[in-house]
């Protein structure tokens, strides 16, 4: 570390020297690693860097593209013991404000005025920022709707509402299964964790009126809230859910309603543009789109999630990082791939200007739901009943990931019929409550 | 000798049949990378379609596979160079100069082996940062080095130990040093062993993914980290996921096919016999 | 013994011995300067083996949480009573057991079966042995991968297909058979391993004394209990040592596949250590986990001693 330190004052003072001189003029040349997630966004921000470093001669860009659980992995011990590995950094919502909180992010200072922070949706714009600075920006963001076929449920002879209510999704499954053809009612996410079954059973939860923890950070799973919930959950899943339920997370699913084999799906509003796309989908003109549906509570928090880039308070070279950031999330930045790949392929849910757009809304049918379902997401909402913590289809504290994950197991265990809803929800808060109880919360 | 037809054919048939079995999977592997990612997940399965190449262009555009393979060759290599080099003194110490400790140091060591990498992913991580070591190949072939040493050890300790002392001994009449001794005549004599070894070890390290995903981010990442980056993604990914999964394979398997006499050769005269 | 396609080594081996019969002093002390020459490569390697743990025992004393810097501080054995009061824990030391049994206990009886059988010559033998031993070559990853999603997927796989196709209703593995389909992806991966050093083994046999047998009327089973298995009893041993060796810490596979569940089904020891060290960044629970794990390898390694590493003159 001590050989580090010189290093680290020269380049300190490096940038220093950046900022007083005129921009560029005393910028040696900055080579960038950016660690992304290996989704088809990033993959497209990937192959369009290279108009980015046309741009900018004198920054190049070296690439770290790996699978989401991976790189949440790496990303977190690299900053977590501040070894600078990466100068730019794929991050949830989940992570700015702790990370934030930590030190490890460097805020966003010196945007230009075109980068336009107002133009970013709200409830987005306010998960990336703590104490009224941004520490991150938003590539794309999503909540959650439903999914449905429309030719099944015209040959049913039923139609969906404009607002469906959980219990009329229950009627719906029923009468569209059929299993001989392969064709099932729901499709859920039920491969555990806190990203996969946890984020869908976490609003779910909420608007049956449940919540983790009331203001006392005492768990509250093992409540008839929780309970109706997961049996609801569970019992859809078993009679009109597809087969190795627990094994499905997002892509799964995807892959199943792309195939044909789901009636309905409720998950995160990036799938609309992945299912409408004729390449991917065998169904791609049989989508229809509804809000996510309510149970007894509405309004409560529902589900947002982004995907940002930030920058680690470990690299070497953050007004080189920024450019970057800032040009990936710009709006000239969907424009490049509206230009190059069509307007239905933009990166959705950062920015107003894109929902204003009229070539976006005519080639993609589902915009308006997107960008309801964002702004209603309500993540730093009220549950029922006060709560003391943030965050939609999960709770904004550290320890989350690791409680999440351990009660997403326990609920997978009630879809195989290993574990009863009333002997897991038990498990799941005896755990839980262990597991703030060591970690101090309650007081 | 009246039944030596019937039972000819069904150990031919039973023999074909269990390797048709077993290849399977891998042969189902190569043939998804040749789909499109519709035609990966159509249902019935597809056995014959119009074979594409469209995977394999589209993750040779998103990453540049012959430099990840080009680590993945140089750490497998230098990791396996490293392990024989500390072990084949240790095991011939070991070997010939045993001592009441020899036991007891030697399962210990192959103990070690069982502590799963996870649970030293941090300290290794602090000090490799210390050291200036993330990312490098050096470092991941230090990490492969260390890695493999118990078992390339243990390996070599039971080719050594095939050889009498006494031919070492008529050797060392020659004034042969501790040096030359291993160098002329121990390493000449058990050289089919030491190549199995070191076969066995590059086979190893050219699989591991823990520490290659957790240790490197982009100057030195091997295949594996490759494979990550296809691997569950948002969307449809099984055709693109095989094709990288039969480009990163191949190498080795073609190289354990041609080996693989060797492998088996060394085994025989050592460790298995 | 088996220096069969080492002529010429065998000779030279066979020459030496005959000199130094003939010329053999009183048994030579060592030369003094040997073990200084191998000193440093034995410190080194010694070195190597204990940093890393000498570091795991010192975390485990300690609250290190990577998530939460403010709460590290000497934890005393804090860590270790969190782990052992934790059920899934000793689940997980089960789960890790029976991984291990059961691997074992497939690839050493398959195992032997098959050397038999691709020693047997038939056409295009040495075609089929190359099949089987492939998979031995893959990446677990890579694996677990198209075992999953290619193989056993309920919908998509090969093998719900199969069912179908004869009327059933598909299996859904990872969920109904978590355990099982695990021992099944890492049978396969194994068994080509023990089945390339078993049938070195068996190669080696002494066709004269299989001969002798026949003649004397033994039949084919009768020989494989008698002389074979006997004569196997080494390369048992190996595979036993380097399969355990790998066995105990499976982790690619699981990752992949189940997650350690459903519930914690499949969580073995490597997994559960996993998910404190990079779920919850719980470097201390991590390495208290990682000590577990490494006394639970030396009680492995004591039994392994007792039972079968005599035989290996270890």
């Amino acid at each position: 570390m001590a050989r580090n330190c010189p290093r680290a004052l020269t380049v300190a003072s490096l940038a220093l020297m950046s900022g007083l001189i005129p921009a560029g003029a005393a910028r040696a040349d900055a080579t960038l690693t950016v660690a992304t997630v290996n989704n088809g966004d990033m993959v497209v921000m990937q192959k369009l860097s290279s108009e980015f470093e046309k741009q900018h001669p004198d920054i190049h860009l070296r690439w770290v593209v790996l699978e989401e659980n991976v790189l949440r992995q790496r990303v977190t011990t690299d900053i977590a013991t501040k070894a600078g590995q990466f100068d730019i950094v794929t991050v949830g919502n989940y992570e700015v404000p702790i990370w934030a909180k930590q030190g490890w992010l460097a805020p966003m200072e010196d945007l230009p005025a075109s980068y336009d922070t107002a133009d970013l949706l709200k409830p987005v714009r306010d998960a990336l920022t703590y104490q009224d600075k941004l520490y991150a920006l938003p590539f794309y963001a999503e909540s959650a709707m439903t999914y449905y076929r429309t030719d099944l449920f015209d040959k049913a002879g039923l139609k969906m509402p404009d607002h469906p209510t959980y219990t009329q999704i229950r009627e719906f499954a029923d009468k569209l299964t059929d299993k001989t053809h392969q064709t099932y009612g729901m499709c859920l996410r039920g491969k555990p964790g806190w990203g996969e079954n946890m984020a869908y059973v976490t609003s779910l939860v909420d608007t049956f009126g449940g919540q983790w923890f009331d203001m006392g950070w005492h768990a509250k799973l093992d409540t008839p809230e929780w309970h109706k919930a997961i049996t609801y959950y569970s019992d859809i899943l078993k009679q009109d859910g597809p087969p190795g339920a627990t094994s499905n997370g997002f892509n799964e699913n995807l892959a199943l309603f792309a195939g044909g084999h789901c009636a309905m799906w409720i998950d995160a509003t990036v799938a609309s543009g992945m299912l409408y796309d004729k390449k991917q989908s065998q169904v791609s003109d049989k989508v229809g789109f509804a809000p996510m549906p309510v149970g007894d509570y509405a309004g409560g928090p529902t589900w947002l999630w982004s995907w940002n880039l930030g920058i680690p308070a470990s690299s070497k070279q953050k007004p080189a990082a920024e450019s970057f950031v800032a040009w990936a999330t710009s709006k000239d930045y969907i424009k490049l791939v509206a230009d190059k790949n069509g307007w239905v392929a933009v990166p959705p849910g950062t920015r107003q200007s894109t929902y204003d757009q009229p070539e976006y809304k005519k080639v993609a049918p589902f915009a308006g739901f997107v960008v309801n379902a964002i702004n209603s997401a309500n993540p730093t909402g009220s549950t029922k009943e006060p709560r003391p913590y943030l965050g939609a289809q999960f709770v904004a504290i550290p320890e989350f990931q690791g409680i999440g994950t351990q009660v997403g197991q326990t609920v997978a265990a009630t879809l195989t019929g290993q574990m009863a809803v009333d002997a897991a929800l038990k498990a799941a808060q005896s755990a839980t409550d262990r597991a703030v109880k060591q970690a101090g919360y309650q007081k | 000798m009246r039944s030596s037809l019937t039972a000819q054919l069904l150990i031919a048939v039973l023999g074909w049949g269990i390797a048709l079995l077993m290849f399977f999977p891998i042969f189902w592997m190569v043939l998804t990378s040749f789909k499109t990612e519709g035609a990966a997940i159509a249902t019935p399965p597809q056995l014959i379609f119009a074979p594409t190449l469209e995977s394999y262009a589209e993750v040779q555009s998103r990453a540049d596979y012959l430099s990840f393979a080009f680590n993945s060759i140089a750490v497998s290599v230098g990791g396996t160079v490293l392990a024989l080099a500390f072990a084949i003194p240790g095991a011939y110490a070991m070997a010939f100069h045993p001592s009441t400790r020899t036991r007891g140091t030697l399962l210990w060591m192959l103990s070690t082996k069982m502590l799963p990498p996870v649970g030293v992913l941090v300290p290794i991580y602090l000090l490799f940062r210390g050291a200036g070591l993330l990312d490098t190949r050096i470092g991941l072939i230090l990490i492969y080095g260390l890695m493999n040493l118990p078992i390339v050890v243990w390996m070599l300790f039971t080719f050594f130990k095939e050889m009498p002392n006494d031919i070492l001994e008529a050797g060392r009449m020659d004034g042969a040093k501790a040096w030359g001794e291993v160098w002329y005549l121990l390493l000449p004599l058990t050289l089919p062993g030491v190549a199995s070894t070191g076969l066995l070890s590059l086979i190893l390290c050219w699989n591991e993914a823990f520490w290659s995903l957790n240790l490197t981010s982009s100057a030195a990442a091997p295949l594996t980290t490759f494979i990550a980056s296809f691997s569950s993604p948002e969307g449809l990914f099984f055709a693109k996921l095989s094709a990288a999964s039969t480009v990163a394979v191949a190498p080795i398997l073609v190289f354990g096919w041609l080996s693989q006499r060797q492998l088996v050769r060394g085994l025989t005269f050592g460790a298995v016999k | 013994m088996t220096l069969r396609g080492h002529g010429a080594l065998f000779w030279r081996v066979a020459a030496i011995s005959v000199v130094v019969e003939f010329t053999k002093p009183k048994r030579q002390a060592r030369k003094p300067g040997t073990l200084i020459l191998v000193a440093p490569s034995v410190a080194v390697l010694l070195l190597w083996m204990i940093v890393p743990l000498v570091m795991t025992l010192w975390f485990s004393f300690q609250y290190y949480n990577l998530l939460n810097p403010a709460g590290a501080g000497f934890a005393g054995i804090d860590n270790y009573r969190f782990l052992i009061t934790d059920p899934d824990f000793w689940a997980s030391l089960g789960n890790t057991l029976i991984l291990l049994g059961s691997v074992l206990a497939i690839t050493v009886v398959f195992g032997t079966l098959l050397a038999v059988l691709y020693d047997q010559p038939f056409p295009g033998r040495n075609i089929a042995r190359l099949l089987v031993v492939a998979p031995f070559f893959v990446m677990p990853t890579v694996s677990a991968l198209i075992w999953k999603n290619l193989m056993m997927h309920p919908i998509y796989g090969v093998l719900g297909f199969l069912a179908r196709s004869v009327g059933l209703e598909p299996v859904d593995w990872f969920a109904e058979y978590p355990m099982a389909s695990v021992i099944l992806i890492l049978s396969w991966e194994w068994l080509p391993f023990a089945l390339l050093i078993l049938l070195t083994a068996v190669q080696s046999l002494d066709h004269e004394q299989r001969e002798a047998a026949r003649m004397d009327g033994a039949g084919p089973i009768a020989q494989f209990f008698h002389i074979t298995l006997p004569h196997l009893g080494r390369a048992i041993s190996v595979v036993v040592m380097i399969e355990t060796i790998f066995l105990l810490t499976v982790f690619a596979e699981i990752f992949v596949t189940t997650s350690g569940g459903p519930g914690n089904a499949t969580t073995n020891l490597a997994f559960l250590i996993y998910a404190r060290a990079l779920i919850q960044f719980d470097v201390g629970g991590a390495s208290a986990g990682g000590v577990i794990a490494i006394l639970l390898a030396n009680i492995v390694a004591f039994f392994l001693v007792r039972t079968i590493a005599r035989r290996l003159e270890v």
